[in-house]
C-alpha cells in the first residue's frame, strides 16, 4: 500500500529529524577527512561501502533502503567453512573473506 | 490498547521494565532462549537456563499481570559447537510439556557457517518430531540477506514444514519479501541502531501489508528498548493508520501465530473467533 500521508504531511512529520540525520552523515564524512594519522579513509572497507551506499542514495532509481541493504550485504552464496568471529562488521569484508 | 511483546529476553531485564510494559498495555511476552553474551560451558548450564525460563520467569511476569511464554534451543551464537548442540538438543524434549513452552527458538544462523546450519537443521527436526512451533533468528547486518536465504532454503528442504507454523524474525527491507512470499510469518525488530527504526518498520508494513507480520523489541542485555512496541503503535498513528490496523500487528497477529501451540491461552474476552493459524 501507499503511505497514507501526502508529501507535505510526510515533510511536516519527518523533515526536521531527517535533516538532522543528513547533517550527521555530512559531519561523519568531514570527520574522516580530519582524522589523525596518515591513512586514507577509503582504505577501510566499511567506509568504502558507505560511499557506495551514498551513490545508491543519489542514483534516482527508488527502492533505496532495500538496495542500500544489498550494498552492505555479503553477496556470496555458500556457507562459511568455520566461524571467524562472533559479531558481524556491518559491511561485507571482501578482503577478509578472500583469505 | 493491549499488545503482545512476541520477542523479549526478560531474564536480562529489571522489574522496572516489567512494570513499564504492563503500564503500557502489555498482556503477554514470549521469550526465546538466547545467548547470554558469553558461551555456556555445559549442557547442564542450558538446563538451568531452561528452568529459569519455564519456572522463575513466568512467576516474575505474573507479578505484573503479564503472561510469560518461552521457546527453547541452543541459540545460533553457540551453534558452531556441534558437540554441545547435540547434547542440548537431546535434553530439550523433557521441557516441552511445561505449560509456558510454545516451541523451539530462537534458532537460525549467526555467521552463516556450515556447523551453524547443521545445528539449525537438528533443531528443525526436533521441532517437527515433537510438533512444536518454530521461532527463527536471522543474522545481523551484512550476514542477514545470505543467512535468511540459507534458512529459507533449509526449511523448504523439510517435507513436513508448515510455513504458517514458522516465524522468521528480525526481517528488514531486503529480507521481508523472501520470507513472506514463501508463506512464512515474519517479525520486525525495533532497535535503536541496528535492525529497523520505528519509521522504517511502518514503511515495511505499508509495503508488505498487515498479514503474517508482527513487531518486537527483542530487548536483552544490550542496547535495546523494552517499550519499543508501544512506540511503534505511536508511529503508526503518526502515519495515519487506524486502531484496527495497529491492533492487528501488535495483538492479533502474535495471537494468530502463537495460538497454534496448545499451550497458548488467548487473552480473556479476546479473539475467540480468530481461527487458529489465521494470517
Ligand atoms: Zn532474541
Amino acid at each position: 500500500m501507499k503511505c497514507p500521508l501526502t508529501a507535505t504531511q510526510i515533510a511536516d512529520e519527518y523533515f526536521i529529524e531527517n535533516r538532522h540525520r543528513l547533517l550527521d552523515i555530512a559531519a561523519f564524512l568531514d570527520r574522516l577527512e580530519r582524522s589523525a594519522g596518515s591513512e586514507d579513509s577509503s582504505q577501510d572497507f566499511r567506509v568504502r561501502a558507505f560511499r557506495d551506499a551514498i551513490g545508491t542514495l543519489l542514483d534516482g532509481r527508488g527502492d533505496r533502503a532495500r538496495r542500500i541493504q544489498m550494498v552492505f550485504s555479503d553477496p556470496t552464496l555458500e556457507p562459511r567453512a568455520a566461524l571467524d568471529r562472533k559479531a558481524a562488521y556491518g559491511a561485507f569484508h571482501a578482503d577478509q573473506e578472500a583469505k | 490498547m493491549r499488545y503482545i511483546e512476541p520477542h523479549a529476553h526478560m531474564v536480562s531485564r529489571t522489574t522496572d521494565d516489567y512494570r513499564q510494559m504492563a503500564l503500557m498495555g502489555c498482556v503477554a511476552i514470549s521469550e526465546p532462549a538466547f545467548w547470554a553474551g558469553w558461551d555456556r560451558s555445559t549442557a547442564d548450564g542450558f538446563e538451568d537456563y531452561f528452568r529459569q525460563l519455564t519456572e522463575f520467569e513466568p512467576r516474575r511476569a505474573a507479578l505484573y499481570g503479564i503472561k510469560h511464554y518461552t521457546w527453547l534451543c541452543l541459540n545460533p551464537k553457540e551453534g558452531e559447537n556441534r558437540k554441545l548442540a547435540r547434547e542440548v538438543v537431546e535434553r530439550i524434549p523433557k521441557f516441552l510439556d511445561r505449560p509456558n513452552v510454545l516451541g523451539i527458538g530462537e534458532i537460525g544462523l549467526n555467521r552463516n557457517t556450515l556447523n551453524e546450519l547443521e545445528t539449525f537443521r537438528d533443531h528443525v527436526r526436533l521441532a517437527l518430531d515433537h510438533r512444536q512451533l518454530i521461532l527463527i533468528h536471522t543474522p545481523h547486518l551484512e550476514d542477514k540477506h545470505k543467512g535468511t536465504r540459507l534458512i529459507v532454503e533449509a526449511l523448504l528442504s523439510f517435507p513436513g514444514i508448515e510455513p504458517s507454523r514458522v516465524m522468521i524474525d528480525h526481517a528488514e527491507e531486503h529480507t521481508a519479501d523472501m520470507i513472506l512470499s514463501n508463506g512464512f510469518r515474519t517479525g520486525l525488530t525495533l532497535y535503536p541502531e541496528t535492525k529497523v527504526s520505528l519509521a522504517r518498520a511502518v514503511d515495511i508494513v505499508e509495503t508488505y501489508g498487515f498479514d503474517r507480520i508482527y513487531v518486537n523489541s527483542a530487548c536483552d542485555w544490550g542496547h535495546s528498548t523494552p517499550t519499543a512496541v508501544p512506540q511503534f503503535m505511536m508511529e503508526m498513528r503518526r502515519r495515519g493508520h487506524s486502531d484496527e490496523s495497529i491492533r492487528k500487528v501488535v495483538f492479533e497477529n502474535p495471537i494468530a501465530f502463537m495460538r497454534q501451540s496448545p499451550h497458548f491461552v488467548t487473552p480473556a474476552g479476546e479473539l475467540e473467533s480468530v481461527p487458529v493459524g489465521a494470517a
